[in-house]
């Protein structure tokens, strides 16, 4: 019998030849990534007596959450980070890089088929290369770093075929945004999703990559794209070598396959407070916008700023909006330079941040006050996700951000794909 | 630890989420400190809560982040333990990773009114609403989550197999 994306890599990570969803079993990590929680979790090991990682090279320590150190106890803990990495022999300590997800998959950290466990919920992003990527708390992110291996259940996967062809000025959001209103945000809980379909193997690794992160508000376990063409173009120069294909069986077994047609599809707008609460943008447009945030390992990448850029040319951000953007990763921001497109946001009065996680989880660079809206291209939010419970946060598209921090307002950002 | 809780219930609804549990600006306080943050959502809990109560949720309960404060926060309340209709799956986790005892049980949440008396043990699946004189049977705990929960722990576990392995430095 044919196996699934989730089931062939669970089975090799488990040394068996065969898995089928509902085993439990116990898998071993090709790739361990923990951000400032490492700090916590070695501190943990010192403590048991445990004074190295199951194997240095392949675990990699992130600053991202607070950088750059928004207060002197942040700072504190991100030396700390440093000290221990250093004690702990990490061979990748990527300290300032930015968002860790951007940066694993940038750096070509990460191949299809592997299994990588992260201190992030957001950590199936990977599945946009064909990884398995999955979420862990700190507690599992200690046992993780002591042994390199982790039990977990065999999930069942759900597989979504987007058909169709988007429209100009509607993007891979939309589509992420859709989903999660009409199947609800636990339609893959305790499950593994495929993306596959036209839509889907036209979209960029970028693009692939929103949706992958956002399976985590599916609840999904894993968020896999099948490693293809385009993969491998994207792959082969960061890893300077061979790039596996991985994909599912063709007689492999889904639970559920959800046919989509996206062709048709307007731009999306997830209301207060759920990432399911989505509405398209005519319904909801027209509600003033105070913070427009272009950030995140969701949206931040550089077709996010190519599109913002498109939107914010010879136009500038209202008066009584601001727009912060805030690169997913050291490296975007470079690219985004050299692209011209952060003259052209910052022409427009955008206010560009370094990047890491910044507004995205309320941290900090763009905390929201009371009675405060904000319009995010981010992936959850939860009443007081940002800042003040008393703050509405809608979620969106680059493009939807770029037009609302034009006109105040939420608008369709189609109207704002041409120049001015 | 037992696997089995019995106490008073409080009732939440569908989707609560981690930044609930536990809002992002309060994670670096000491717990004396952001206990009061808990669950905002009903201000009387963080003040009223006894130790062994017990929650009883709707679907979702926990989706979100892989904070750990979350369920820490809960277990630090003094909370029994959960019994939901489902989890956040990083969050249930993290529940059993910390040995906090939570359930998912369809039809609970009908099944229980605030405050009734409700007694769950994650070995057997059984779960029993004394006040109604009702019972309700969830998928039990597998081998492997009872012994991290009865050894207290996943960092018990990791402790113990250090043990057996003799200690070495590593595990």
């Amino acid at each position: 019998m044919g196996m699934t994306m989730a089931e062939k890599v669970l089975a090799r990570a488990s040394g068996r030849d065969a898995v089928t969803p509902g085993a439990y079993v116990t898998a071993k990590a090709d790739r361990v990534m923990a951000h400032e929680a490492f700090t916590i979790c070695a501190l943990k090991l010192l403590k048991l007596g445990i004074e190295s990682v199951f194997d240095p090279e392949r675990v990699l320590v992130i600053l991202d959450h607070y950088f750059p150190a928004p207060t002197e106890q942040m700072a504190r803990g991100h030396a700390l980070a440093r000290e221990l990495s250093e004690r702990f022999a990490i061979r990748h300590f990527l300290g300032h890089a930015g968002i860790c997800h951007q940066v694993l998959t940038e750096r070509g950290h990460i191949l299809p088929g592997q299994l990588v466990f992260g201190s992030d919920s957001h950590s199936t992003t990977y599945g946009a290369l064909g990884a398995a990527g999955n979420g862990i708390g700190l507690t599992e992110m200690t046992y993780v770093l002591a042994t390199g291996e982790l039990w977990l259940r065999v999930p069942p996967t759900i597989r979504f075929e987007l058909d169709g062809e988007l429209q100009p000025g509607v993007m891979s959001k939309d589509v992420m945004l859709y989903l999660t209103g009409a199947f609800g945000t636990d339609v893959a809980q305790y499950r593994a999703i495929e993306y596959a379909g036209e839509a889907a193997e036209r979209m960029t690794i970028a693009s692939r990559m929103t949706l992958a992160n956002m399976g985590a508000e599916l609840g999904a376990k894993f968020a896999f794209f099948a490693a293809d063409e385009r993969t491998r173009e994207y792959l082969a120069p960061r890893v300077g070598g061979d790039v596996p294909r991985f994909g599912p069986d063709a007689d492999a077994r889904y639970e559920a396959v959800h046919r989509v047609h996206v062709g048709g599809l307007e731009p999306q707008i997830a209301c207060p407070s759920n990432p399911g609460n989505v509405k398209p943008v005519s319904e909801v447009r027209g509600v003033r916008v105070h913070q427009a945030f272009l950030g995140s390992c969701t949206n931040a990448r550089l077709e996010d700023l190519a599109v913002a850029a498109r939107i914010l040319r010879g136009r500038a951000v209202c008066d009584r909006t601001r727009l912060i953007v805030t690169p997913a990763s050291h490296q975007v921001y470079l690219d985004a330079t050299r692209a011209g497109y952060t003259e052209i946001l910052l022409e427009a009065g955008a206010h560009i941040t370094a990047s890491g996680c910044g507004a995205c989880p309320g941290g900090h660079n763009g905390v929201v006050g009371p009675g405060e809206v904000c319009l995010s291209s981010t992936n959850r939010n939860f009443r007081g996700r940002m800042g003040s419970p008393e703050a509405d946060i809608y979620l969106a598209s680059p493009a939807s951000v770029a037009a609302a921090a034009v006109a105040g307002e939420i608008v369709d950002p189609r109207e704002f794909w041409g120049s001015p | 630890m037992s696997t089995r809780v019995r106490g008073r219930v409080w009732r939440f609804g569908d989707d609560v989420d981690t930044d609930a549990m536990a809002p992002w600006n309060t994670i670096s306080l000491p717990f004396e400190e952001r206990r009061r943050h808990v669950l905002q959502i009903r201000p009387e809990f963080a003040r009223d809560v006894k130790p062994g109560d017990v929650i009883v949720a709707g679907r979702n309960w926990g989706c979100g982040s892989s904070r750990e404060h979350a369920p820490e926060n809960l277990k630090r309340l003094g909370v029994g333990g959960v019994v939901a209709e489902s989890f956040g799956r990083i969050y249930f986790r993290n529940g059993i990773a910390m040995a906090f005892p939570q359930l998912a049980c369809p039809g609970i949440h009908a099944a229980c009114a605030e405050g009734d008396d409700l007694e769950f043990d994650v070995r057997s699946g059984r779960v029993v609403n004394h006040t109604r004189g009702t019972e309700l049977e969830a998928p039990p705990y597998t081998d492997q989550m009872l012994a991290i929960l009865e050894a207290g722990g996943l960092l018990e576990v990791l402790q113990r197999r250090r043990a057996a392995a003799g200690a070495t430095g590593r595990a």
